[in-house]
């Protein structure tokens, strides 16, 4: 077992792990982060994106002790501490972005990534981040339509 | 005011969005968890199976041995040319396909138990697999089971007298042989079950990644032979199911036996291999069409020789007549045929076992139909959209070449608009242009009709030991005037309890967050048939309605009693019960039912509950789908660049969800047509095991998909829903496939298989030159 000290979505974590456990169960099972999903463990589908020092990462193919000093964010630090949803999610909501949910997390923190970044998104940079994961429920197009709205809201949408 | 057709955002997704939701994998967290030895071979005799030679504490091996008792899982159907093969839960004598669970390793984590796995010793004494068509068809083939001569697990035939000679006297036969290929539902959640004794009650509890969880609680109760009340089976959230999740599979009565046994909490959660080698397949399909035009077109006579390969086992509680018997009944499709034979066999093989995936069969047969109806087009000199015109029903009701009842439908209205908005002069030039750039667009339609919303007679008819169909909703209103809906179905991401409580809320006069439906808990639900075969919101939506009406004319007559009135005369909206210049409100009313019982009773009793049934016979959706698709000839890589889709789904009870349903289901059937094949060596290993050999497409390969409502109110349903949930997946691949035919038609070549991979267009162009 590996002592491991983080922060996640704000709150400093101590866990003892296995230095095998990879970063998603590490928060699913050590920090009852259970937000963070499952769908392919290697690597392809996207559903454990986190956001590891400001970086999208694949929750599955890091290791929980390569967390060691990290700021970890996951999509149970979205919302307000109310529950009120973020503007990101909202947008989600108002444009049917999810049917079964369980891709949404991966695709709320790498958007939440994205919508973050200071030159701003565009059609093309929307569909090229978006394309790293996988959703089987709707089609993504309601997926690109709900991070566009939310860029639009944020002011961070740029034209053409 | 009315709640049915409006765009109601989700009651649904708060939790979800806040990462709250709550999926079996996150139920599983902390109990003993479970991994399954699978065989690595397709065929073969276990010689020995024995646990790692050291096993630490807390751990356990167990295998069919142990299972003395278990039955096997055995689905029935009353047809005489059926041979009900048995699936032993856990084999003890014969493996029949890579992946096939063999014994179970239990240990205090996921990893210890891998870890375990690696060590079990299993020797198997190999024998040669039957893999494919070919080989299970083939004089003299081994047999996957002794039971089924010639491999052949189920077959149907209609062959009406006359039919030869219909065809041969045909002016014009065409015909049409092809392949679909073996395709996976792939839910992004995969499948996985919690299994806890509770002690107090001596009852397990099932949390299972389900679509039906009250058949998954019959059939392992029988299994098992355990009192059925004693098993309470919860679908939880669920990941998406598309039809994979409705079997029973050997690992859930696995799970409930370790939980009685031990009395603990047993967890197993598939990994993606798992999903892809081990849980169901689909769509794996031959057909050889022949059909006969007369002079001007029109459809004299089909014949259609149907195989399915139907893996190694039927599933449980569809069995593996599902894909092939559908494909016979269902053939051919909106047209009208004089003369209809056809044949049908599901086969045998050393694979993973077939079932229903999202359009089931109908994918596979608009396919068939609709590449022949180009083909058609062409050898007649007509326009693909004419020949389709001449050809589709369009007086109704009318009957299918089976004797299925057409209702009223818009197929005709349906290809016009699609033509109408595609506006194909325009395209044909622009397609000219392209080609003398070498560029090859093409433009392909689909038009098909899909059966919704069938209840109990159209499974009886299949002669299904276990029929679905009904559904019954358990209905309440609470003091506070709040009410629950119990409801049998259970979705697994249609947005259900939102689109329900729409339905409820018009018949009582309430608003939908007044409604909460419950489902998915064999202990809180009454018994129903989950979500399959685009029949939640068609048949439980029906019940809700009935229910709410039930519920309705109760609290009528309980206004009219205090408003001292006739109940006729009372009328509930904007949460009052109205009648003339009186009113009370509808919260008000339900608490004095509840609690002043004495000003009430003796006119509506002692309880504001109803129960509502609903088992209609079926009505069609239909629609037609478009495709403008650009292939580039040297990779044979195909660009989706639009898709459109004219849809016909009766009455609309939310058309934000109704989109969704549409996109997701074209999204899958352009995965289906281009992309998504579950691949076998020829000694039966799968080659596809993970996300990067099996390859759904992202979002830079999907187009933005259009959408346009034709609303035929379906008079078969009660709430004027027909279903739409499969659509989208039935008709994109022969739109896709159609539009890259017409792109490659300067080469001189068919496409015939799907999916149309880059590699399967390379070789079709391979050595030829375009025609000018
Ligand atoms: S679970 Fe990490 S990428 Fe699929
Ligand atoms: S909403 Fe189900 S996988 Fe995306």
């Amino acid at each position: 077992m590996t002592e491991v000290r983080f922060t996640v979505n704000g709150t400093a974590q101590c866990v003892a792990v296995e230095p095998r456990l990879t970063l998603a169960d590490m928060l699913r099972e050590e920090c009852g982060l259970t937000g963070t999903h499952l769908g392919c463990e290697h690597g392809v589908c996207g559903a454990c994106t986190v956001l590891m020092d400001g970086l999208p990462v694949r929750a599955c193919l890091v290791f929980g002790v390569q967390a060691e000093g990290a700021d970890i964010r996951t999509v149970e630090g979205l919302a307000a501490a109310d529950g009120t949803l973020n503007v990101l999610q909202h947008a989600f909501q108002a444009q049917h972005g999810l049917q079964c949910g369980f891709c949404t997390p991966g695709f709320l923190m790498l958007a939440t990534w994205l919508l973050e970044q200071k030159e701003g998104v565009d059609e093309a940079r929307l569909r090229e981040v978006l394309a790293s994961n996988l959703c089987r429920c709707t089609g993504y197009q309601n997926i690109l339509a709900a991070v566009r709205v939310a860029a639009q809201e944020m002011g961070v949408w740029r034209e053409g | 005011m009315n709640w049915v057709g409006r765009r109601l955002p989700r009651s649904e997704d708060p939790p979800l969005l806040r990462g709250e939701g709550r999926y079996v994998p996150d139920i599983a967290i902390g109990a003993r968890a479970v991994r399954f030895l699978r065989s690595p071979v397709a065929s073969g005799r276990i010689v020995a199976l024995r646990p790692p030679p050291a096993m630490p504490p807390g751990c356990l091996f167990v295998t069919g041995a142990d299972l003395a008792g278990v039955g096997a899982i055995k689905p029935g159907l009353r047809r005489f040319n059926y041979r009900a093969v048995e699936q032993p839960v856990l084999p003890v004598e014969r493996v029949h396909f890579v992946g096939q669970a063999i014994a179970a390793i239990v240990a205090p984590s996921a990893a210890l138990a891998e870890d375990l796995l690696e060590e079990c010793e299993l020797d198997i004494a190999v024998d040669d697999p039957v893999i494919g068509f070919e080989a299970a068809l083939a004089p003299g083939a081994a047999l996957v089971h002794p039971i089924a001569p010639g491999n052949v697990a189920v077959e149907g035939e209609i062959r009406p007298e006359g039919f030869a000679e219909t065809l041969s006297a045909a002016a014009h036969v065409v015909e049409f042989a092809f392949r679909s290929g073996r395709q996976s539902a792939m839910p992004l959640e995969g499948r996985g079950g919690v299994a806890e004794y509770d002690r107090a009650t001596g009852r397990i509890r099932l949390s299972a990644s389900a679509q039906m969880p009250h058949q998954l609680r019959t059939g392992i109760a029988q299994l098992l032979g355990m009192p059925e009340a004693d098993l309470q089976v919860i679908a939880p959230d669920v990941g998406g199911g598309f039809g994979q999740k409705m079997a029973l599979f050997p690992e859930y009565p696995v799970l409930v036996w370790l939980a009685r046994k031990h009395r603990g909490r047993f967890a197993w959660v598939e990994d993606r291999n798992e999903n892809l080698i081990a849980s169901a397949h689909s769509r794996d399909q031959r057909h050889v069409l022949r059909a006969g035009f007369d002079p001007e077109g029109r459809l004299l006579a089909l014949e259609a020789d149907i195989l399915a390969d139907v893996g190694a086992f039927s599933v449980f509680p569809t069995t593996c007549a599902v894909e092939p018997l559908m494909a016979l009944a269902e053939y051919p499709g909106p047209y009208k045929v004089p003369a209809y034979a056809v044949r049908a066999r599901g086969v045998l093989t050393h694979t993973c076992p077939m079932a229903p995936y999202r359009g089931v069969s109908r994918p596979v047969i608009t396919f068939g139909i609709e590449r022949l109806m180009d083909r058609a087009a062409a050898a007649l000199g007509l326009a693909p959209d004419e020949v389709r015109r001449r050809n589709l029903h369009d007086s109704f009701p009318a009957r299918s070449a089976t004797g299925m009842v057409l209702d009223e439908a818009s197929y005709i209205q349906a290809l016009d608009e699609a033509v109408h908005i595609l506006d194909i002069p325009a395209f044909r030039e622009r397609q000219r242009a392209a080609r003398a750039e070498g560029r090859y667009l093409g433009l392909g339609l689909s038009v098909f009709n899909e059966r919704t919303g069938y209840g109990t007679p159209a499974f009886a008819a299949r002669s299904m030991d276990v029929v679905p169909g009904y559904e019954v909703v358990d209905i309440a209103m609470l003091p506070s005037g709040e009410v629950e809906a119990r409801i049998g179905s259970s979705p697994h991401g249609q947005g259900l309890r939102t689109t329900l409580s729409q339905i409820i809320a018009d018949r009582l006069g309430l608003d939908p967050g007044a409604i909460r439906i419950i489902h998915g808990d064999t202990d809180r639900t009454p018994y129903g048939w989950g979500s399959f075969a685009s029949r939640s919101l068609v048949i439980g939506g029906g019940a809700c309605q009935v229910a709410a009406d039930r519920l309705a004319d109760k609290l009528r007559r309980g206004a009219a009693r205090l408003l001292q009135c006739d109940p006729a005369e009372v009328t509930l909206r904007d949460w009052q019960a109205v009648a003339g210049a009186a009113s009370m409100p509808i919260a008000e009313l339900a608490r004095l039912a509840h609690q002043r019982s004495e000003l009430l009773s003796d006119a509506i009793g002692f309880n504001l509950a109803e129960t509502g049934q609903y088992d209609p016979g079926g009505t069609f959706s239909n629609a037609c789908h478009a495709a403008i698709v650009e292939v580039e000839a040297e990779t044979g890589h195909v660009r989706v660049e639009r898709y459109l889709v004219v849809e016909d789904a009766g009455r609309i009870i939310n058309p934000m969800i109704a989109d969704g349903q549409v996109q997701g289901g074209v999204a899958q059937g352009i995965a289906n047509a281009l992309f998504e094949e579950v691949i076998y060596a020829p000694d039966g290993t799968p080659l596809t095991g993970t996300l990067a050999d099996y390859t759904p497409p992202t979002c830079a390969e999907i187009p933005e998909i259009e959408i346009h409502h034709l609303e035929t109110i379906s008079e078969a349903t009660i709430t004027g829903a027909k279903g739409l949930g499969e659509g989208g997946s039935i008709g994109a691949p022969a739109a896709i496939v159609n539009a890259i035919s017409d792109a490659l038609s300067p080469f001189g070549v068919d496409v015939a298989e799907f999916p149309a991979t880059p590699p399967r267009i390379r070789a079709l162009i391979r050595g030829r030159a375009p025609r000018a």
